[in-house]
């Protein structure tokens, strides 16, 4: 069969969803960021909200994500997203908010934004990249960073008695009464991208229950801040993430 | 073999980054040896007659640049 033959619209398997805006992302080749919001845009399309969901976009690579998806959005200042969707979806209830945001953002600066949001339970959602690394800046070192990790601003390595440990937020956030669900998923191969994909539709449709506030991360790449190529990234990222960021829900009620 | 996949790639969006050539499990991808327009090598199917149109490339493409057919044979 000629390769024409098979490329034809009836034939079709798979393609860009039309909530993904036509721009180029500007972020490095191979970046998780890219596929998390293919992701979102994907379940934004899956459950016809293209005109119902309003992001909210954070200071940190992704501060241009209103480039990419095709729905409303506002920019929060620093850290701040979460406080920013309390406001958002209070004021329309019958709206999806969420907040889009790397570690830096949410673990560092807005650690006490994401805390109060998901204290009191906020019927938000959370969706956090975590790579380890403050990617935009030029790869210094964030709360998440791994012991040993060498970054911009750990040159000899994250050293727990001069720099602390690696702080899983995640994991505090599960006990906090206000949470309704909290898992920690990745996007570094087809299984777990079904996975993550699967874990931001729940946290969607939750969202809209009044459960409380729906949080989830996804254990990403920053190639360009670890110096590795992208599938290097992505086997550095298995064997040396996953034992300190554990896959999987951690909360589910 | 009962199924033929092939998959178009948008050349010029196309940043080389590899991922989808680590993840085909039919070796159907490489990355070219031109360039496009911002220099990267983009991918293309090397093996055309090996895909399977099982969309395991385009799933796990951070820039959404590849489309997937499929026929059953
Ligand atoms: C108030 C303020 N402090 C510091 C910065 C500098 N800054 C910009 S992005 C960033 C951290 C980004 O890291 P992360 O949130 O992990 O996102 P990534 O770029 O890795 O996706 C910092 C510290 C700033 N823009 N504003
Ligand atoms: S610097 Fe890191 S997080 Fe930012 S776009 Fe590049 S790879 Fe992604
Ligand atoms: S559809 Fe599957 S077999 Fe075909 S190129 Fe993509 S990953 Fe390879």
């Amino acid at each position: 069969m000629d390769i024409k033959d098979i490329i034809k619209e009836e034939n079709k398997v798979y393609g860009k969803t039309p909530v993904l805006t036509d721009n180029v992302m500007h972020y490095c080749p191979g970046c998780s960021h890219g596929v998390v919001h293919k992701l979102i845009a994907e379940v934004i399309e899956e459950m016809g909200i293209q005109d119902k969901t309003i992001g909210v976009s954070p200071v940190g690579c992704a501060v241009l994500a209103y480039n990419y998806l095709d729905i409303d959005w506002e920019e929060a200042a620093h850290g701040r997203a979460p406080a920013l969707a309390t406001a958002i979806k209070r004021l329309n209830p019958d709206k999806y908010v969420f907040t889009y945001q790397g570690d830096g953002d949410l673990a560092s600066i807005g650690c006490g934004e994401i805390m109060h949001a998901c204290n009191r339970g906020e019927n938000i959602v959370v969706i956090f990249i975590n790579n380890a690394i403050y990617g935009m800046t030029g790869g210094q070192m964030a709360p998440t960073t791994l012991l040993g990790m060498v970054t911009a601003t750990t040159p000899y390595g994250r050293n727990a008695e001069l720099n602390g440990y690696p702080l899983r937020l995640t994991e505090l956030l599960a006990q906090l009464d206000g949470t309704c669900y909290v898992t920690r998923q990745s996007v570094q191969n087809p299984a777990s991208v079904r996975k993550a994909k699967k874990a931001i539709q729940k946290a969607f449709e939750n969202s809209m229950k009044k459960k409380g506030t729906s949080f989830v991360e996804i254990v990403g790449t920053c190639n360009s801040g670890w110096k590795m190529n992208p599938v290097k990234a992505n086997q550095w990222m298995e064997e040396n993430m996953f034992a300190k960021y554990p896959l999987g829900d951690i909360k589910d009620i | 073999m009962a199924v033929r996949g092939a998959i178009v790639v948008d050349n010029e969006k196309c940043k080389g980054c590899g991922v989808c050539v680590a993840n085909c499990p039919t070796k159907t991808i490489a990355l070219s040896h031109e360039v496009n327009g911002k220099g990267y090598n983009y991918a293309y199917m090397a093996n055309p007659e090996s895909c399977t149109g099982c969309t395991n490339c385009a799933t796990v493409c951070p820039d959404s640049v590849i489309t997937v057919y499929r026929v059953k044979l």
